[in-house]
This record gives structure tokens, C-alpha cells and sequence, in this order.
């Protein structure tokens, strides 16, 4: 009797092992895959700022450092590498673009040629994936974060080659809000 | 982690009542059919010569073409819905409006981390929207031209955004097992009315003979009648009482997606605004659309009789609740992030 009490104690702990380094595994991949999404977009946008630029050229010519605000801050997101360094190179091209973008509505035919405007398209909605790719990695990589660190799953976290995953930081304190969500669905309009 | 649990809680609840929908479903049909059986059998059983109503042959039948059209639902209701608003899918965005539609839906299936659905374009000039499909994977979410047309970028994200969420909660599964279903009891019960004019009453002249039985016989048809004639308008009530719930969930969850509440009030605010009816889409899929294709008095107005009847809580409810959050967002974002 003894020993099968025994060996049904030991199994259980071996699947509970099991279940545990299986959950931080998957999440692991998850983490990995939220970064892909925004990798993926940020390369988008990396291939369409030089269009953008191109076709602007000739009619903002005296707009140049705009321009080249731009450019440099495309090669230095290029260039940058790991979660923290994209953050904060990512976080500058966003603001030089929302500058030029500022400066275009002050040339209506430039808008008028359809190019220009297709681009800008193109650019808020990479933008846009950009934004709700982050979400949602930031959202994965706390869970990843959080279950790692608590008790009892840290014991299978070495096993599992768990480390902490980067969250990408916000500096803009405009873009931390969350709209407050009330479900309560009998509530009189507030 | 709550969020996960909620929605976990949403599917779970919504993937119960499809199966209970289906039962539902098919025992209607069993009774229809069985409960005819019955009353032929009584009415036929003292006959002496003529024909002796012994094996439930309707009974069989109709359970039968009602597991068909369960089935049928679950495969091709989507399409079939889609099928009779006369949408066509949008592959390759031919104007910048479709390629913005493309762009904002791809957005809504990162937001919600779900497979990008198929898009489809209905023909119709009065803004409108919906979603239809099994699960996330086969899901399709259509918009009018006219909503196309009408709506800013911000507005047209917030409306595909609340048909995700529908995606997302598996809404579109109960929604659509229902269109499937509501049509199929309409089509019955017009039929079986027909059949009945047609004259198949032979079985009444035979059931002169035993008093008893034909009391019981008579009182098993009306019961039988009263069922025929009661179910298509309490299967649309059912469709109609089942989507309202969803809608205000629908909103939050947009809103949630977007993180602009604001702009799904303004969208709903153009989409009541323009009056007129979705005429292509008929009253099968009216509970699908995220507002009513066939706007009443009652859309616009709270009550008993409106909670009975319409598909869709009064939107100005909606757009009330919608500001709220919004203003809520505005005061978070004044005061210093803690």
C-alpha cells in the first residue's frame, strides 16, 4: 500500500514537472513570436520611409532637414539591435516622420498626386500593426515574466533556460492610457 | 489575466449554447415530426379499410433533415450568408478605400491576436456591418460601400474592431448556427401551412369512428398547429434576445482593441444617422449586423416591448456607455500615470 501511495505522489510531481516546463516552453515561443510580428512591421516601415522620401524630395526641397531627420533616424532604427535600443530608435523615427507628415499638409498638390497619400496610408497603418504588436508582446511577455518568477513554476525555470523577456517601454505618456472597459452590462447610462 | 479568464468564459458560455441551440433545434423538429405521427396514427386507427398510419415515417424524416441542416449551418452558414447579402470577397484592394479597409482589418487581427479574416464588400449604399463564421479561423467579416464610404479611418477601425470582438468572443458561431436555423423554421412552418391548405385532412374523415381517440387526435393537432405557427416568430425573438447581450460586450471589447472608445461613438452615431435600410441584407441576418439593417421606432427607444423585439440595444444606449469610457481614458491621461 505504502509503496503505491509512494509512486502515485512521485508520478504526479513528474507530470506537474512536466506541465509546468511544457507551459513556460510555450510562452517562451509566444514571447518569440510577438517579437517576430513586430520585426516584421518595423522592417516594413524601414522599406517605406526611402519611397516616402523620394517622392517628397523634389517638391519640399527647402524642408532638407526634415528630410534627412528622417533618413538618419531610419538608419539608426536599422541598425539598432535588441528590444531596448529598437524601443528607443523606433520612438525617434516615429516622431521625425509625424514631423514631415506635420509639414505635408502644407503642400495640398503633394497630397493631391495620390502617391503621397498612398504612402501615408501605407505608413500609419505599419504604424498602427507596430502599436498593436507591442501590445500585445508586452501583454505575453509579462505572463512569461511573471509565471517564471512565481513559486512553485521557478523551480523548472533553470530546467526550461527561462530568462526575463525585455518589455518594450512606452516614453510617450500619451500612448500609456487605457480606455477604462465597464462590462457591467444593467448599468444606467453614466 | 482576468481579460483571459473573461473571454475564456465568453467562448465557453457561447460554445454551450450553440450546442444547446442545435438540441434545441433538432428536438423541435422531432416533436413536429413525431407529434404528427401521433396524431395521424389516432386518426387512422379505427379506420377499417383504409390506410392504417403505423410507422413514423414523418417522425424519422424530419429528424433527419434537421441533423441536415444543423450540419449544413455548421459547414456553409457562413457562406450562405454571405450568399444571400450578395458580398463579394476583396482580394486584391483595387481604390485606396479598400486598401485602407485591408490595412484596418489587418491592424484589428494583430490588436486581437487572431488570424486576419477574409473581407467581404456588400453593395449596398446604407453603412452597415458583420461578421459570420465558425471559429477565428474561418471567420469573415463583410462592410457595406456605403459604411466604406461614410466612415474616417479611425471610425472604420473602431466598427471592423467590434466585429473582431465578435470573432474573438465566438459570437459569429451562435450567430450564425441561428441564421441557418431561423431560416429553416421559417421555411418549415410556411410549408407545413401550405401542405395544409393543399388538403391532406383525408386522415379527419377516418377518425370518426372511436370518440376517445379522436379527441386526444384533435387535441395533439392543435397543439401540434399551435407550434407550427408560433415557433418562427419565438426563433426570431430568441436570435434577437441572444445578439443584444452580445452587442454592448462587442463595444467594450472594441474599444479595448482600438483604445478609442470616441471613434466607435461617432461611427455609431453616423451609422444612425443614416436611416434608411440595409436592403440587402434580409431579416434572417439581421441579428448578425452591428446595427439593425431595418431600423423601427422600437431601435431607437427603450422598454418592454423593445427588449423583445429588437435585434439590438438602442444605439443611443451604446454610444452613452461608449463616452463614457472615453471621458474616463481623458481623465487618466490629465492626471500624473501611477
Amino acid at each position: 500500500m505504502g509503496t503505491i501511495v509512494l509512486l502515485a505522489v512521485i508520478a504526479g510531481m513528474v507530470l506537474w514537472v512536466i506541465g509546468a516546463y511544457n507551459g513556460l516552453i510555450s510562452l517562451k515561443n509566444q514571447v518569440v513570436n510577438g517579437w517576430k510580428q513586430i520585426d516584421v512591421q518595423l522592417k516594413r516601415r524601414h522599406d517605406l520611409i526611402p519611397n516616402l522620401v523620394n517622392t517628397v524630395k523634389g517638391a519640399m526641397d527647402f524642408e532638407r532637414s526634415t528630410l534627412d531627420a528622417v533618413i538618419s533616424a531610419r538608419n539608426r532604427a536599422v541598425g539598432a539591435t535588441g528590444v531596448q535600443q529598437t524601443a528607443q530608435a523606433e520612438g525617434e523615427l516615429t516622431q521625425a516622420l509625424g514631423r514631415l507628415f506635420a509639414l505635408t499638409e502644407a503642400y495640398p498638390d503633394l497630397k493631391a498626386t495620390g502617391n503621397v497619400a498612398q504612402l501615408q496610408e501605407e505608413l500609419t497603418s505599419t504604424e498602427n500593426k507596430i502599436g498593436f504588436a507591442r501590445q500585445l508582446y508586452n501583454d505575453v511577455a509579462t505572463q512569461y515574466n511573471t509565471r517564471q518568477m512565481q513559486f512553485p513554476t521557478n523551480l523548472v525555470a533553470g530546467l526550461a533556460k527561462a530568462s526575463p523577456a525585455e518589455l518594450w517601454e512606452i516614453e510617450d505618456a500619451n500612448e500609456r492610457a487605457v480606455p477604462l472597459v465597464d462590462l457591467s452590462s444593467n448599468k444606467p447610462g453614466a | 489575466m482576468s481579460d483571459a479568464a473573461n473571454l475564456f468564459a465568453q467562448q465557453q458560455s457561447n460554445r454551450r449554447r450553440s450546442t444547446w441551440l442545435t438540441l434545441g433545434f433538432i428536438l423541435f423538429f422531432a416533436w413536429v415530426g413525431f407529434g404528427g405521427d401521433l396524431a395521424f396514427y389516432l386518426l387512422t386507427a379505427d379506420a377499417r379499410d383504409s390506410y392504417h398510419h403505423v410507422f413514423p415515417v414523418i417522425g424519422i424524416f424530419s429528424v433527419l433533415a434537421a441533423g441536415a441542416i444543423c450540419w449544413y449551418s455548421w459547414r456553409h452558414g457562413a457562406e450562405r450568408v454571405l450568399w444571400a447579402t450578395g458580398a463579394w470577397e476583396l482580394i486584391e484592394p483595387a481604390t485606396p478605400e479598400q486598401k485602407q479597409l485591408m490595412n484596418v482589418v489587418e491592424e484589428m487581427a494583430i490588436s486581437s491576436g487572431l488570424p486576419k479574416p477574409r473581407v467581404w464588400l456588400v453593395p449596398d449604399a446604407d453603412p452597415n456591418a458583420f461578421a459570420t463564421g465558425r471559429d477565428a479561423a474561418s471567420a469573415s467579416i463583410a462592410v457595406t460601400e456605403g459604411l466604406l464610404a461614410k466612415l474616417s479611418r479611425d471610425e472604420l477601425q473602431a466598427v471592423v474592431a467590434h466585429e473582431m470582438a465578435h470573432v474573438r468572443n465566438l459570437d459569429v458561431r451562435l450567430m450564425t448556427l441561428l441564421a441557418g436555423m431561423v431560416g429553416a423554421i421559417a421555411l418549415l412552418s410556411d410549408g407545413m401551412r401550405q401542405a395544409m391548405r393543399g388538403g391532406s385532412w383525408k386522415g379527419g374523415k377516418g377518425g370518426k369512428g372511436g370518440k376517445g381517440g379522436s379527441a386526444l387526435a384533435v387535441a395533439i393537432l392543435l397543439l401540434w398547429l399551435l407550434t407550427l405557427v408560433v415557433a418562427p416568430v419565438v426563433s426570431r425573438v430568441l436570435a434577437m434576445a441572444v445578439s443584444r447581450k452580445r452587442e454592448y460586450l462587442a463595444d467594450a471589447t472594441a474599444a479595448q482593441l482600438t483604445r478609442n472608445p470616441m471613434a466607435l461613438a461617432s461611427a455609431l452615431e453616423k451609422l444612425e444617422g443614416a436611416s434608411g435600410a440595409t436592403n440587402s441584407i434580409t431579416r434572417g441576418a439581421a441579428h448578425l449586423c452591428i446595427v439593425d439593417p431595418a431600423p423601427g421606432i422600437l431601435s431607437s427607444k427603450e422598454g418592454f416591448l423593445a427588449d423583445f423585439v429588437a435585434s439590438h440595444p438602442p444605439i443611443r444606449q451604446r454610444i452613452i456607455r461608449l463616452r463614457g469610457m472615453g471621458y474616463q481614458q481623458a481623465k487618466r491621461e490629465e492626471a500624473p500615470v501611477g
